[in-house]
């Protein structure tokens, strides 16, 4: 197997990544003073969705993972977005 | 290797002795037969529960029980019957068993959380149980504990839910141990598109166990907040949407169907080549339908709501969906058809089993088409034909896969043999009395026979009397068969290493296997079928 190698991500990048996540978690709670509307979830989907792709990338080292597996989390969240996608599909002509 | 020389896993003595050994063990064989006796209890104490509704249905009116109590029976038959014998069934059993074997493994990729996994069921498992003991009686919601009802019914809803989620939590490990062990153990050589069948099977279902199984856990959470403080997610009196409940409750329910029948498949593909001594027929096409099977079915879970008040968009969509995921089930109903065409057939009880799966399974598909269908599932909604069509799939399906695959397996988990004829007798037994009970359920299902109804009208008691006919034929069968492999396991002759001549992994090894499987790295062929 190709998977066996460990890699060692230095502090300075995890930390760089906690802040960019604190900044998320900041972002997330200023954004609802915004009247979005129909899209207040939508923006705070795309916030989590982001932070949790740093989340898997650079803490569950993902990055560094093969290809195969990068594919395989990605299909997770295609369906999930899939899975919202067709629930809403009666929410939205009920 | 020399035989003389080989100690079983089954002989092993390990770090604990007697009932410790087994509880406490971490070897997967040893946990796939902690599953094995759980479940075969489970399954007879869920088999009893459906023989008294069938004695209750004998005849119109009160027979044998009251109205309350059958309530409770029906939801307790399905609550221990799905989430305690078919959920985990093949999966945790075979799959524990031969998943790493077949691929050339020592053992799990975790193997103490594989312990672990068995606890939690076990946990689970009790807490359904107890549903039955508490003074709010046995939980009437039927296994789908849909909302509102659920939300403001006075029976231990809250209990039966937290048992379900527990038993969830068992299958998400069990998933996510499986699927880390076919990324990370297979033997050296052995790649995706050489590895067997049955893994393959077992490893769409653990990508199902994993991802749809916390969606049912979110709900029930919610579930049990609703009734705790009236938060109102599905209470239309709090504003909440009932239909959202069973939005969620079937993006997990759906896909757990096919963590019920994938493995079954994979059994079934396991034992058809093996005898017709050929190789099996569409190796890539079978694999694949797997994994569509399994990706299909997540999006297909609005055909159990035609009738709930969806959106006519959402109905149609769903519809055109379901019919899509009949395609991959047909690709392997036609592979295995194909390989047994001018296949060297062998008539011996797994066999007979796998051929009693494909028919029962094929009822059971085609009738699916006709609830896929918006029109004709508007009719048949709710009726005993929905009864019919899921045991078809269900028991006639994973059922009859799990009694194929412990007569398959059997004498290379046990290194025993088991009767061949009184196999064969219980195998048609079976399959007569499984016909009788469910196939008359499609006919007054059709003439408007509600499902979960106490009483009936008399029309409809000549059905419910073959019916219970049949039950008391499946029971008495299933209870041979037992005997039957019980018999064998501490009376039958010894099993050799490859009783029938199989060419897959665990027929190179001795049986019962020793604790770490094999001796050496296993020699993987290019093709696992391959019987030329």
């Amino acid at each position: 197997m190709d998977n066996n190698g460990s890699h060692i991500t230095e502090y300075k990048v995890l930390i760089r990544i906690l802040f960019i996540l604190l900044l998320c978690t900041f972002i997330t709670i200023e954004i609802t003073s915004f009247d979005l509307a129909a899209f207040t979830v939508t923006a705070a989907l795309l916030i989590a969705g982001f932070k949790s792709y740093l989340v898997l990338s650079y803490f569950m080292h993902l990055k560094y993972e093969s290809l195969l597996l990068r594919i395989l989390v990605s299909m997770v969240f295609l369906l999930f977005f899939v899975i919202v996608l067709i629930t809403f599909i009666d929410y939205s002509f009920r | 290797m020399n035989n003389n020389e080989h100690i079983s896993f089954l002989e092993h003595q390990g770090k604990y002795k007697g009932i410790f050994a087994w509880i406490f063990a971490t070897d997967h064989k040893r946990i796939a037969f902690l599953y094995m006796y759980a479940i075969a209890a489970f399954f007879l104490v869920g088999a009893i529960l459906g023989l008294l509704m069938r004695f209750e249905l004998i005849a119109p009116g009160e027979t044998i029980i009251k109205p309350q109590t059958y309530n409770g029976l029906f939801t307790v038959h399905g609550i221990i019957m799905i989430f305690m014998v078919v959920i985990p069934g093949l999966s945790a059993v075979f799959g524990n068993f031969f998943l790493p074997i077949l691929i050339g493994a020592k053992d799990v990729s975790f193997p103490k959380l594989n312990n672990f996994s068995w606890w939690l069921f076990m946990f689970g498992s009790a807490l359904a149980i107890a549903t039955q003991l508490l003074k709010s009686g046995s939980p009437d919601t039927g296994w789908t504990f849909y909302a509102p009802y659920s939300t403001t019914t006075g029976t231990s809803v809250i209990l039966a839910t937290t048992a379900a989620f527990i038993l969830g939590f068992s299958s998400i490990l069990t998933g996510l141990n499986f699927i880390v062990t076919v990324h990370r153990m297979r033997a050296p050589g052995m790649r995706f598109f050489n590895m067997p069948l049955f893994p393959w099977s077992i490893y769409a279902t653990a990508w199902i166990q994993l991802l749809a199984t916390p969606v049912v856990g979110i709900t029930l959470i919610m579930l049990i907040a609703e009734r705790l403080f009236g938060i109102g997610f599905f209470n239309p009196d709090l504003g909440g949407d009932p239909v959202l409940f069973q939005h969620l409750f079937w993006i997990y329910s759906h896909p757990a169907v096919y963590i019920m029948i994938l493995p079954a498949m994979g059994v079934i593909t396991e034992i058809i080549p093996t005898f017709c001594q050929k190789r099996v027929y569409g190796y890539k096409a079978i694999a694949l339908s797997s994994l569509a099977i399994a990706g299909v079915g997540f999006l297909v879970w609005g055909h159990h709501m035609y009738t709930s008040g969806m959106s006519e968009q959402a109905r149609w969509f769903f519809s055109l969906l379901t019919f899509i995921v009949a395609v991959p089930s047909a690709i392997k109903v036609f592979n295995w058809i194909t390989t047994m065409y001018k296949g060297s057939i062998d008539l011996k009880p797994p066999f007979i089993f796998a051929l009693a799966f494909i028919f029962l399974f094929m009822i059971g598909g085609l009738t699916g088409l006709i609830l896929g269908s918006v029109a004709t599932d508007i009719q048949v909604h709710d009726t005993s034909f929905i009864v019919a069509h899921f045991h078809y799939i269900i028991f006639g399906g994973m059922g009859f896969a799990f009694f194929a695959a412990i007569h398959y397996w059997l004498p290379k988990m046990y290194g025993k043999m088991y009767n061949f004829k009184i196999a064969n007798i219980s195998a048609v037994s079976l399959f007569i009395g499984f016909n009788l009970l469910y196939f008359p359920q499609f006919i007054i299902g059709i003439q408007g026979m509600p499902r979960r109804y106490f009483d009936y009208f008399p029309k409809f008691q000549w059905a419910q009397v073959i019916s219970t006919i049949g039950g008391v034929i499946l029971v008495s069968a299933v209870i041979l068969m037992i005997y039957n492999l019980i018999m064998g396991v501490r009376k039958g002759a010894k099993a050799s290493a490859n009783p029938w001549n199989g060419t897959t992994l665990e027929w190179q090894i001795p049986s019962p296997p020793s604790l770490e499987n094999f001796d050496s790295a296993p020699i993987v062929k290019e093709n696992p079928y391959d019987y030329n």
